[in-house]
């Protein structure tokens, strides 16, 4: 019993089983409803999050094997500060509900993070989240705005 | 005489006649109004304008924010009559109150259908028959967000009128403080001017002067050349909230020491829970209580995870409600019976109808389309409360909050004062959340009811949302035409399944002189409702795809063709041409590749879309490019527009390539994502819209950018491969070389 949980730079003693969902304690633990229930089987990546700066679908990981690792939500991808993908976002007009926007963002920032000006192609290999209104095709012109920036990298 | 339901979820073209507008309330209403829904330093105005003391203007939306931007483009056509300024504009959800019912627009609306107008009631009456809308209004548990209306009635006939109304309440107060003529005024940037001195006035500082005063229900509108925010593409209200997870969706409800539901509903449609076993969760951590429901069973915890575990281990076993033999081919079967020897309800009828065909040769074809799901991102949840003394308090995500609140009273067996509802963002709906769709509000009243005091939040599974929608319907389509001898038809019959009423998106608006149209029912126990475009979802294929097999049959162009049944249809030509015109209509392609092109109008809004497929060889399938042309009229914010046009396109072609309900042992096959594929970046085209603007009413725009989708994605295929596809979705057709021959008709 006890998980030691760091989110967004904050360390949680848990008493949670080790194969409860990330996602379901960041949400109904922690509080941090940012992070969203699609599918529950990692196939739409709603519940996108980073762990160790790496974009996880949180739905299929179990709490037990995030112990200890450094988690980043949407609550604390900027800092306070909007990220340069956050104001791309609003500059292309991204979201429509606006429920899946949580987990492309992170996805999305986590690519960049490694691939500061990638194709189309690349992309859309790397980026396979579901949204539902349809907003790929400005998610696309926005990542393609910041690649052509010099300014890119900051997740 | 229309009925309000298929008024307002079935769409309707407006006809061009003079606004009559909403009969604003009256100032005695002001104080509930102020008391449901104002914070300290604001204040209503009129009808749902608050003005808060530091001159910060908040319009009250009757309606929810699934995602179309109607909150921005509501808020731009008051705020423009207003003269606001933009920056101190925000919006927010109306109450569930019979107050912010928007019904009346409706009748508003119906009003004008009839081709009513204000000068058609006698000057004395026209405070009265506006008046009398709102007493309808008051007694009508309408608030619903569909039908691509918002801005169509809402907008047009509301907050255009309560804008211009509060303009001309402020002027008026700012006229008494001067005691001057309120001729010696003009209002800019949320400030009252006296032109002659150049004194002026905040709005924030005449609000509550200016609440005084009735507001005129026919208060002067601008016209076109003097909007200033109607018509720009002006950022979105919402979105900042929506990249930084701040947005609070019916889903992020939470309360005090909170229950989490999670549900196992009969696999098969209406069947009863017969058994569970429940000693299987009796010593699982967290668990509450299992509630034993008709048709489900729902397991309490105190933590979701732990409530879905419990209700996967539950075991239930229900009846099938002898509908255990029912399965997709069954179903296709009767509607093949059904279009043989069934009684066909005949609609319209034009010419000499169905006696033409006597006449020329004869084409004739069967088109399909199957069920769909809504799965909006956002599973369909509630949480609900049930006090022990008899008071209902509901949080959800809904298309309607005062008829949802009418709904849980109903479910509950309470008087509708006892039910507070709280109205939340969706994270989508295409349609899930409209009335008549509401399991997920039924399932959390009966489960909060049995557990009296304790908050209950009821999240569908991904797996329950798919299998316990309320589909698209499953649609047979039959057409006869006849043909003279340039190709043209002469008659056109179409007969089609129907679970209700016969449709008039049937209908065609190409100039064929015979027409008759028929629907015959079938009933099935699968549950349908609207999906975004309704009807048209499925005519529009239909329609699309015949004109487009008369057109090669005739060995004519599909462009050329459409174009010679377009005679006095300005808005459809303008449209077609100009989807054709930015789509290089005719200009040559690599090999492998074709153009499909077809158009659609509903709710108001006419949409030619032209798709540039590439097949190979092999088989495989890349739609390129899009290009859309739609006459919405005017778009109120054309970047928004646009977006949903976009979006239209992809929730369109993620339908036509792979969306498909089936049915086995009468209960849905596809279980989540993976078998309900959604187009994602990888097999996204490159989009273009265009705008054609003919001042016609303003169209819908949530809807009218997915019927043209499909068809013309087949009929490309069709121009690149020669198959032509006559049901959906497009994965269940072999394309390539081998296939071509034996499959083209």
């Amino acid at each position: 019993m006890g998980i030691r949980l760091n989110v967004n730079g904050v360390v949680h003693e848990l008493d949670v089983e080790p194969d409860a969902p990330l996602l379901w304690v960041i949400r109904d633990e922690l509080n941090l409803t940012g992070t969203k229930f699609g599918c529950g089987i990692a196939a739409c990546g709603a519940c996108t999050v980073h762990v160790n700066g790496k974009a996880m679908r949180s739905c299929s990981v179990p709490v037990g094997s995030a112990a200890n690792a450094e988690i980043t939500t949407i609550e604390g991808l900027g800092a306070g500060a909007l990220t340069t993908v956050q104001e791309a976002w609003i500059e292309h007009q991204v979201p429509q509900c606006g429920y899946c926007q949580s987990g492309m963002i992170m996805a999305v920032s986590a690519f960049l993070a490694m691939n500061h000006a990638p194709t189309d192609d690349q992309l859309a290999a790397a980026i396979t989240n579901i949204c539902r209104c349809g907003t790929v095709p400005r998610i696309r012109a926005a990542v393609r705005a910041l690649a052509a920036r010099k300014d890119t990298g900051a997740p | 005489m229309m009925t309000r339901r298929k008024f307002l979820i079935g769409g309707a073209t407006a006809a061009g006649a003079l606004i009559v507008g909403y009969g604003l309330w009256p100032s005695r209403r002001l104080a509930r109004a102020n008391l449901l829904a104002a914070k300290s330093g604001e204040r209503f105005v009129a009808t749902w304008i608050k003005i808060a003391n530091d001159d910060i203007i908040t319009v009250v939306i009757p309606h929810c924010d699934m995602g179309t931007g109607i909150f921005t483009s509501l808020s731009q056509m008051a705020a423009d009559e207003l003269d606001a300024d933009w920056t101190k504009v925000r919006a927010e959800t109306a109450p569930a109150d019979p107050l912010f019912a928007n019904g009346p627009l409706a009748e508003g609306f119906a009003l004008n259908e009839e081709n009513m107008t204000v000068d058609s009631i006698p000057t004395f009456l026209r405070g009265t028959a506006a008046n009398s809308l709102r007493i309808i209004a008051e007694y009508m548990d309408v608030q619903t967000t569909g039908g691509s209306s918002s801005v169509r009635l809402t907008g047009v006939y509301g907050m255009r009128i309560a804008g211009a109304a509060v303009r001309e309440m402020l002027v008026k107060a700012a006229a008494a403080r001067m005691s001057a003529p309120v001729e010696a005024f003009r209002t800019e940037m949320s400030r009252v001017i006296h032109v002659a001195s150049g004194k002026s006035f905040g709005y924030g500082e005449l609000a509550v002067e200016a609440a005084q005063y009735s507001p005129s229900s026919h208060p002067k509108l601008k016209t076109k050349s003097a909007y200033k925010l109607v018509g720009k593409p002006i950022q979105r209200l919402d979105i900042p909230a929506k990249v930084n997870g701040t947005v609070h969706y019916g889903i992020d409800t939470k309360l005090p020491d909170m229950w989490y539901g999670a549900i196992r509903i009969s696999p098969v449609f209406g069947g009863k829970l017969v058994s569970v076993n429940e000693a299987r969760v009796a010593q699982s951590r967290g668990v509450k209580q299992v509630v034993r429901l008709d048709d489900a069973v729902v397991v309490l915890a105190d933590r979701f995870w732990r409530a879905r575990n419990a209700a996967d281990a539950l075991e239930p076993v229900f009846d099938n409600a002898g509908n255990g033999d029912v399965s997709s081919k069954t179903i296709r079967n009767l509607h093949l019976t059904a279009m043989k020897n069934g009684k066909i309800k005949q609609d319209l009828s034009t010419g000499a109808g169905a006696d033409a065909l006597k006449n020329g040769t004869l084409v004739e074809r069967i088109y399909n389309v199957p069920y769909l799901a809504h799965a909006p991102m956002e599973p369909v949840n509630t949480t609900a409360l049930y006090n022990k003394d008899g008071t209902l308090e509901v949080w959800a995500g809904t298309q309607d909050g005062l008829g949802s609140r009418a709904f849980c009273a109903k479910t509950a067996g309470v008087h509708l004062d006892k039910v507070t509802f709280h109205l939340l963002p969706s994270g989508g709906s295409f349609g899930r959340r409209l009335p008549g769709q509401w399991n997920f509000l039924t399932y959390a009243v009966k489960t909060a009811m049995a557990v009296p005091g304790v908050p209950v939040k009821l999240v569908f599974t991904r797996e329950q949302d798919m299998q316990h929608d309320f589909y698209r319907p499953n649609v047979t389509s039959r057409f006869k035409a006849t043909v003279d001898k340039d190709g043209m038809p002469v008659a056109w019959v179409n007969d089609y399944t129907t679970a209700h009423d016969p449709n008039s998106e049937a209908h065609i608006f190409y100039g064929v002189p015979n027409q008759a149209y028929g629907a015959v029912k079938v009933a099935t126990h699968v549950p349908t409702g609207p999906w975004r475009s309704v009807e048209a979802s499925w005519h529009g294929f239909f329609v699309e795809s015949f004109i487009d097999e008369l057109a090669q049959q005739a060995n004519r162009d599909p462009v050329e063709y459409r174009r010679a049944l377009l005679k006095g249809k300005p808005r459809h030509l303008a449209t077609l041409n100009l989807a054709a015109e930015k789509a290089g209509w005719g200009t040559p392609l690599p090999p492998g590749r074709g153009r499909g092109i077809a158009m659609v109008e509903c709710f108001g809004t006419v949409v030619a879309d032209v798709a540039e497929v590439e097949v190979t060889d092999d088989g495989a399938l890349k739609v390129h490019r899009f290009t859309s042309a739609a006459d919405c009229g005017m778009a109120v914010n054309p970047d928004g527009f646009k977006a949903q046009m976009e979006g239209g396109v992809i929730f369109g072609l993620s339908a036509a390539l792979y969306g498909e309900i089936t049915i086995d042992q009468g209960a849905v096959v596809q279980q989540n994502f993976p078998d309900y594929e959604i187009v994602r970046l990888a097999e996204c085209p490159a989009i273009e819209v265009y705008i054609h603007e003919s001042y016609a009413p303003l169209g819908g725009a949530g809807e009218p950018g997915v019927p043209p989708v499909a068809p013309a994605v087949t009929n490309a295929i069709f121009a690149a491969t020669g198959v032509r596809i006559h049901e959906l979705p497009v994965k269940n057709h072999s394309l390539g070389k081998a296939a071509r021959q034996s499959t083209s008709l």
